[in-house]
């Protein structure tokens, strides 16, 4: 059985890559804004680079909320990267408070600026290591030590502060911050990192995601 | 906790070919990008600067297609600079899989393009490119259009003014010690780094493998870019018949994308370079083993 995934296009991201990496695994995309694709797609994914509210305002405009949240209570895969898992919680407080899709419960904050002679960078690029606090299916065999930890690209400012610890897969520390870096509740999957710059680890997670 | 110190090989693009000068200039063409980028993603590269040479000097867009063949085939971020001018010229290399993109001139020509870029596509994908140029007198001025065009502007206060409007990292060259071998501008690097908040790539110099722990430690720098220490490691010299019968190397267009005698013939023109050349694994091994953090 062939697999195919649906990249929600709503105006933002580098869509590209992600198309990229889920053809180089042999999955059929689609990208699309479409809401009748939507929620007949398997698999969804919600990409994202940018601002929060651009983010939540593209999705209004194309008016995807309610396909997604359609496409949620049908219990399919979702994936949601960077900004795109963001807009998967209750709200943000990057540029003003903004609500996102609550999907998930919890709230977008900022990582923590450094004290005075602490010398670490804001945004927060490049790579880290991804802890691990659960095993998970999305996980499997993404390992690359028996401590289990390894190694995906950040690009970010904020982070999911979930109200459900419980749903967190894997934290990263930076900075003053040790924040969740992946999380799964049901059939949502959400990744601070991009899987899809983050060479064979991210290619394997995607493979991952398509047999969820 | 800090982050991990990235090791960022440099694709300086003329046409469809990677090329390499010294100080922006002189160029030998050291193979195709989509297929050096493959190379250097395989090889532990932890992102890729794509930088076109001529788009900002000739007034002319940054060839898309060759972005795409070159973001395809590496599965690790992609920094895209060369000739961006516009909000338009942004959006259409972040669509074509740039994952940052990189501005000296248009910035220098309009600052505010940094602001409303940071603000539509995100400060993190915003870098500002500052070529420096390091004067006798040691007062360093940016340069634009790859090296080519003084200004005047001081660095320091302009590394800082282009954070306030947005920039998320520095992309930091060296002009004076670009493509010579003679190491970083480490003290330029630090006099950036400390005085901004975001990371700073430091590019320009290169010349052994200890050049790259001397610019993290001393210089602060968060990411380190080099390309002839790599591209003279890794490219293979062609034969004749191979580089007529290959369209690789030319690719169909005019032969003005640099100088193929280094690729022929392991030579490339009366000037030398002084570079000691070193895969990108034993570079960040040395790193490792003055224990900086990097991903092996």
């Amino acid at each position: 059985m062939s697999k195919s995934i649906l990249i929600v296009d709503y105006g933002l991201g580098n869509l590209f890559n992600i198309e990229a990496a889920f053809s180089s695994v042999g999955c059929s995309v689609k990208v699309s804004s479409n809401h009748k694709d939507i929620v007949s797609a398997d698999r969804v994914v919600i990409p994202g680079v940018g601002s929060f509210a651009d983010g939540i305002k593209g999705l209004h405009e194309m008016r995807l909320i309610d396909p997604l949240r359609e496409f949620v209570l049908l219990e399919k895969p979702l994936l949601g990267i960077c900004l795109g898992m963001q807009l998967l919680l209750s709200e943000s407080e990057e540029w003003g408070v903004h609500q996102g899709l609550g999907f998930v419960e919890g709230r977008v904050v900022s990582l923590k600026q450094p004290l005075p002679g602490v010398l670490y960078k804001i945004p927060h690029i490049g790579w880290n290591k991804m802890k691990v606090r659960q095993e998970n299916k999305i996980l499997k065999d993404v390992f690359l030590s028996q401590e289990q930890d390894f190694f995906m690209y950040f690009l970010h400012s904020y982070y999911a502060d979930l109200e459900d610890t419980s749903l967190v897969m894997t934290e990263t520390e930076y900075g003053r911050d040790t924040f969740c870096s992946s999380f799964q509740k049901n059939n949502i999957f959400g990744f601070q990192p991009h899987p899809e710059r983050s060479g064979e680890v991210g290619l394997k997670i995607f493979q991952n995601f398509l047999k969820v | 906790m800090n982050g991990l110190i990235r090791v960022v090989p440099r694709l300086d693009i003329k046409g469809s070919n990677i090329v390499k000068g010294i100080q922006f200039d002189g160029y030998r063409v050291v193979g195709l990008a989509e297929e050096v980028a493959e190379l250097y993603y395989n090889e532990g590269a932890d992102e890729l600067i794509y930088q076109d040479t001529v788009a900002s000097l000739y007034r002319r867009s940054i060839d898309l297609d060759v972005v795409k063949k070159t973001a395809k085939r590496a599965f690790i971020p992609l920094t895209v600079a060369g000739g961006l001018r516009t909000l338009e010229d942004i959006k259409s290399v972040l669509r074509s899989g740039a994952d940052k993109v990189a501005i000296n001139t248009a910035a220098v020509d309009q600052p505010q393009l940094i602001r409303e870029a940071s603000r539509v596509f995100g400060s993190q994908c915003i870098v500002a490119s500052l070529e420096v140029f390091r004067r006798y007198d040691g007062r360093c001025e940016i340069w634009t259009d790859y090296g080519r065009q003084r200004t005047g502007i001081e660095a320091i206060s302009w590394a800082k003014k282009m954070v306030e409007l947005g920039a998320g990292e520095i992309m930091l060259s060296s002009i004076n010690q670009e493509g010579t071998g003679r190491g970083y501008d480490w003290e330029l690097t630090r006099d950036i780094s400390t005085n901004v908040p975001v990371p700073v790539i430091a590019c320009g110099g290169a010349g052994s493998v200890d050049d790259f722990f001397v610019v993290a430690s001393q210089g602060g720098a968060s990411a380190i870019s080099a390309s002839s220490i790599f591209h003279y490691h890794y490219a293979k010299s062609l034969d004749k018949e191979h580089l007529k019968s290959r369209y690789c190397l030319r690719s169909g267009q005019q032969i003005d994308t640099g100088n193929v005698d280094f690729m022929m013939e392991g030579y490339g023109g009366i000037r030398e370079f002084q570079v000691m050349p070193a895969s990108i694994k034993k570079v960040k091994s040395a790193l490792l083993e003055a224990g900086m953090r990097v991903r092996v």
